[in-house]
């Protein structure tokens, strides 16, 4: 029993917060029967006679019908073991964690969105590829690209399908050496291992000690080898990448392509275009940036725009329009090919569209709110927790608790003693080029109280480790479960539910 | 954009802030900030940025108020023709089954929709333990060992297999059956290319796995709704040492022997019938089981039951070493984000249902499929294309004359009949693959033999 939780805390506590949750396997559901089903209202025939020479399952799967009652408190229960948004700031460096307008989820649930199949005539879906293809417009105008694909699931998909398009234009341009990507070391996980799966080699690029990118180490990897490069802009310490201008001089001289990772771009969006800086290929999250939702790790959307030399090696198909009348184009004998089924995370787009309609020509206002914010968070951090880089940080930024004024604060517990309070923990060891790394974004959609809530928190946290560092150390203490051994559940691992013996 | 009118975005600094609906702070709030940070103007902020590379001029839309934005896209909506005011008999990978509506409300609570994916695990556990029964459904469901907390789709499912098997056999060549799911087939290729992976079709795999090859993978059922006898092509891989793939319909799963009690090392399939709508194309939900030697080359998130420091049951995101955040490079896959939310909504579904509520849909889309056959192939000039092969809720069915033509004077009745097969294989030009799932009301199924009486006639095929 966790005694922090008692009767009165929370608005209305069940008492099964007291202890664990029941696994769906074990509410006492029925295996032989599901909820009553309609008739088939069709002359039924033995499934044998149908089904000739078919191995059926001989019992349904094991897994139970729960009755409705149960089933919903059973979610009720769980959903209240979640930190989200509607509850707190959620911080995550280099996530994005922004509030998701509540109309956009309305909207996407229409049945004349959410009802349409993916292979019905063009004439019966014309709204949905109107919206996509505006959808693309805008983002080419926010990105400064010439075409987009919407088809990429989520920001490693684009990553992928963008470095299949550059080894398709060079493949295109007898350009067969080029295997090779640079990506800087303080870059996203997804960048090498997205290069990986494309085929590439990674090599990696040494950063400065305010982590941008080295432009003569870059200069000192450049040939004719090399494919592209990969950068994130701002980068993942939040700063922008100052010498990009000449980065993308010398990438193009070489012939390599430059790939803009868009996980950050909420920095600069309706400020200053990736296009503009250089970039040939592009990705965004629209579940960042453009306030898709994360649904605790998804769906996503991860589009990506090419500069107009890259246009003809799109995946399949593209929205285009004839007059007024929208079509898809699955002949492009250029296309790298498909890259997922049919066109894309279609109900996260109808939300991106949504959420840039709101804003229009204003967009610049949610960096600079972002900017703001971040800036003004960092601030009231000051004598907190030291900073890791000096340099001027953009819609997130990078603290450390070493160095801070208790020896032997580590990130991990500043991060676990934040749930306490309600607050989610910012990103902890990442960038990985930073010690004791954490890193704070809060986004365009907190307001300053928020800010100032949590700097606050962060204050109690340090002083309190100074008076009692253990108590720290063994958070939280508040939350549904106490901290979680990751290290048993990777020793022995236990992935599924299994009836007792 | 259409007929919406179009202004020119410049600096707009504070003009327009105060009545944007999703930012809280006013210009007092801003002017203390910016006093607090030391800096004179929220442009000062951006001036790392090169000047000229700030505030371009952008062609986009005025903004919106909430009401008019509503309207905006509930006009496109309307230019949508939804499934649900037609009878409609596609399916073709892509299933609109009945959602009960626990599964809507679910999904719906910003508990769930708003949160990250779980990394602090102490305050994640809602997420975390509903991905846990996920898991443990889907290895229920295909008989396997391990099931991961989801992918994209079936297709990159599919093609994510592959990469497994590559992987663990050191093998670049994959022997695919003919029938697999066209874009399934494309995607596969398209992951393929990259790492110079060959892939060979056929329509007798178990003959042609040999001993230089990665995987075989098969469906079930295949694309035309039939389903072969796939178990022997699992042996035959592996007297090869090839790994065996089985691409399978969650739903048939509940009526058939499943992948992994025929043999089959991996099952991957899409999750969409599992209370997801059609939502033209995604966001649907991959899976992937696989049997326990493949543990630790599998992609994507994997959540373990653990302890906390109490003794009590908890749940957190495990064997990380696999993935892109940890390994870079040398990681089993580039996945990072997933399909969690749809994952649950699969997960609410499942239990609502229970395995004998799916057992019963599925039987209830394999009645109405055959009795529509029966019905249609009584009508003159109509006939199964395939009448040899058993087939669960979908078959491909012979026309008079060109599909597309057929099935354009069908939708002028208000009936979206199949879909025609030309685009897929111009030998099946004369063919449209027709689907019954519950929903597919045995009203629906009166109209559509009695328009097919008329539109079947090729005197009337005109349109």
């Amino acid at each position: 029993m966790n005694e922090a939780i008692e009767p009165g805390r929370a608005a209305g506590p069940a008492p099964e917060w007291a202890g664990e949750e029941p696994l769906i396997f074990e509410l006492g559901g029925d295996l032989a029967r599901g909820p009553r089903e309609v008739e088939a209202g069709v002359p039924l025939r033995p499934l044998a006679e149908l089904l000739p020479g078919v191995a059926l399952r001989i019992d349904p799967p094991s897994v139970p019908a729960i009755p409705e009652p149960v089933l919903a408190r059973h979610l009720g229960r769980l959903a209240r073991r979640n930190h989200n948004l509607h509850q707190g700031i959620y911080p995550l460096g280099s996530c994005t964690m922004k509030y998701n307008p509540v109309v956009n989820e309305e909207l996407a649930r229409l049945a004349g969105f959410a009802d349409i199949h993916p292979y019905q005539d063009a004439g019966d879906v014309q709204g949905a590829l109107q919206l996509m293809w505006e959808l693309e417009r805008l983002l080419c105008e926010i990105t400064g690209m010439a075409r987009i694909s919407l088809q990429p699931a989520a920001g490693a998909h684009g990553e992928w399908t963008g470095l299949r398009m550059i080894q398709a234009y060079h493949a295109a341009h007898g350009d067969t050496h080029r295997t090779r990507v640079l990506i800087p070391n303080s870059a996203h996980g997804t960048n090498p291992a997205s290069a990986a799966l494309a085929g590439l080699e990674v090599v990696t690029i040494q950063s400065n000690p305010d982590g941008t990118v080295d432009v003569a180490d870059v200069a000192r990897h450049l040939d004719s080898r090399v494919a592209a490069i990969m950068m994130t802009n701002p980068n993942t310490l939040g700063v922008f990448e100052k010498d990009i201008l000449e980065i993308a001089r010398i990438a193009h001289q070489e012939g390599a392509l430059l790939y803009y990772d868009g996980a950050n771009l909420n920095a600069l969006v309706g400020v200053a275009r990736p296009g503009d800086m250089g970039f040939d290929v592009v990705h965004l999250n629209l579940h960042k940036t453009f306030s898709t939702p994360h649904g605790g790790g998804g769906p996503g959307s991860g589009p990506v725009g090419v500069a107009e030399a890259l246009t003809a090696f799109l995946p399949l198909p593209t929205v285009e329009r004839d007059g007024s009348r929208f079509l898809l184009d699955h002949d492009r004998p250029q296309s790298i090919g498909k890259v997922r089924s049919y066109y894309g995370n279609f109900g996260m787009l109808v939300r991106a569209y949504a959420y840039i309609r709101a804003y229009g020509s204003s967009i610049s206002a949610v960096a600079e709110n972002a900017v703001l914010n971040a800036r003004y968070l960092q601030s009231q951090l000051h004598g907190i927790f030291p900073m890791a880089v000096t340099s001027d940080s953009m819609h997130e930024f990078v603290a450390t608790t070493r160095g801070s004024r208790v020896v032997g604060l580590r990130a991990l517990d500043v991060a676990k003693r934040l749930l306490d309070y309600g607050v989610y923990a910012p990103t902890a060891y990442f960038p990985t080029t930073v010690p004791e790394a954490l890193m704070f974004e809060p986004t365009e959609t907190e307001s300053k109280r928020s800010l100032d809530l949590l700097a606050d928190v962060c204050a109690a946290i340090v002083a309190e480790a100074e008076r009692d560092l253990d108590h720290v150390r063994s958070a939280p203490h508040e939350t549904p479960v106490s901290r979680v051994d990751e290290v048993e559940a990777a020793r022995r691992p236990v992935l599924r539910w299994r009836p007792p013996e | 954009m259409g007929s919406t009118q179009q202004a020119v975005c410049g600096p707009a600094l504070g003009i327009l802030w105060a009545t944007m609906a999703y930012l809280p702070n006013g210009a007092d709030e801003r002017r203390q900030m910016l006093e607090a940070i030391g800096a004179a103007s929220v442009e000062e902020l951006f001036r790392a940025v090169p000047e000229r590379l700030r505030h371009p001029v952008m062609d986009l839309p005025e903004p919106l108020a909430e009401q008019d934005l509503a309207g905006e896209l509930e006009r496109l909506a309307a230019r949508n023709q939804p499934l649900g005011a037609l009878d409609s008999f596609l399916g073709a990978g892509v299933y609109r089954r009945y959602i009960p509506a626990i599964v809507r409300a679910a999904i719906a609570r910003p508990e769930f929709y708003t949160a990250y994916t779980p990394y602090q695990a102490e305050a994640s556990q809602g997420t975390l333990q509903t991905i846990f029964e996920f898991q443990s459904m889907i290895c229920e469901l295909t008989g396997l060992d391990v099931a991961n907390a989801s992918l994209y789709d079936g297709a990159t499912a599919a093609a994510e297999g592959v990469m497994m098997a590559v992987a663990q056999t050191g093998r670049h060549r994959v022997v695919a059956a003919a029938d697999l799911h066209p874009e399934t087939l494309a995607v596969i290729r398209t992951y393929g290319r990259g790492r110079g992976v060959e892939v060979v079709t056929t329509d007798d795999v178990s003959a042609r796995v040999g001993a230089g090859d990665a995987c075989a993978v098969v469906a079930l059922p295949g694309f035309l709704g039939t389903v072969a006898e796939i178990a022997p092509v699992a042996q035959a891989a592996r007297a090869v040492g090839a790994i065996s793939i089985c691409c399978a319909d969650p739903i048939a799963c509940a009526l058939l022997t499943p992948p992994g009690d025929l043999g089959f090392d991996i099952a991957v399939g899409d999750g969409q019938p599992l209370g997801i709508p059609p939502s033209f194309g995604g966001p649907h939900l991959g899976f992937m089981a696989v049997r326990q030697e493949l543990m630790r080359r599998m992609p994507g998130r994997l959540v373990g039951l653990t302890h906390d420091h109490d003794g009590r049951r908890a749940y957190a995101l495990t064997l990380q070493a696999r993935e892109q955040h940890i390994r870079r490079e040398k990681a089993t896959s580039n996945i990072c984000t997933n399909h969690a939310l749809t994952a649950l909504a699969a997960t609410v579904y499942m239990a609502r249902m229970g395995g004998a509520g799916m057992r019963r849909v599925a039987e209830i889309s394999v009645q109405r499929a055959h009795a529509l056959a029966a019905r249609l192939t009584a009508l003159d000039g109509i006939e199964l294309a395939d009448p040899d092969h058993p087939y669960l809720w979908e078959f491909a069915l012979r026309v008079p004359g060109d599909a597309g033509g057929f099935a354009t004077a069908m939708r002028h009745q208000g009936i979206v009949a199949g879909l025609p097969l030309g685009r897929f294989d111009p030998d099946r030009h004369e063919q449209l693959l027709v689907c019954c799932t519950e929903t597919t009301t045995p009203a629906s199924l009166d109209r559509y033999v009695e328009a097919a009486s008329r539109a079947g006639r090729p005197v009337t095929v005109t349109a």
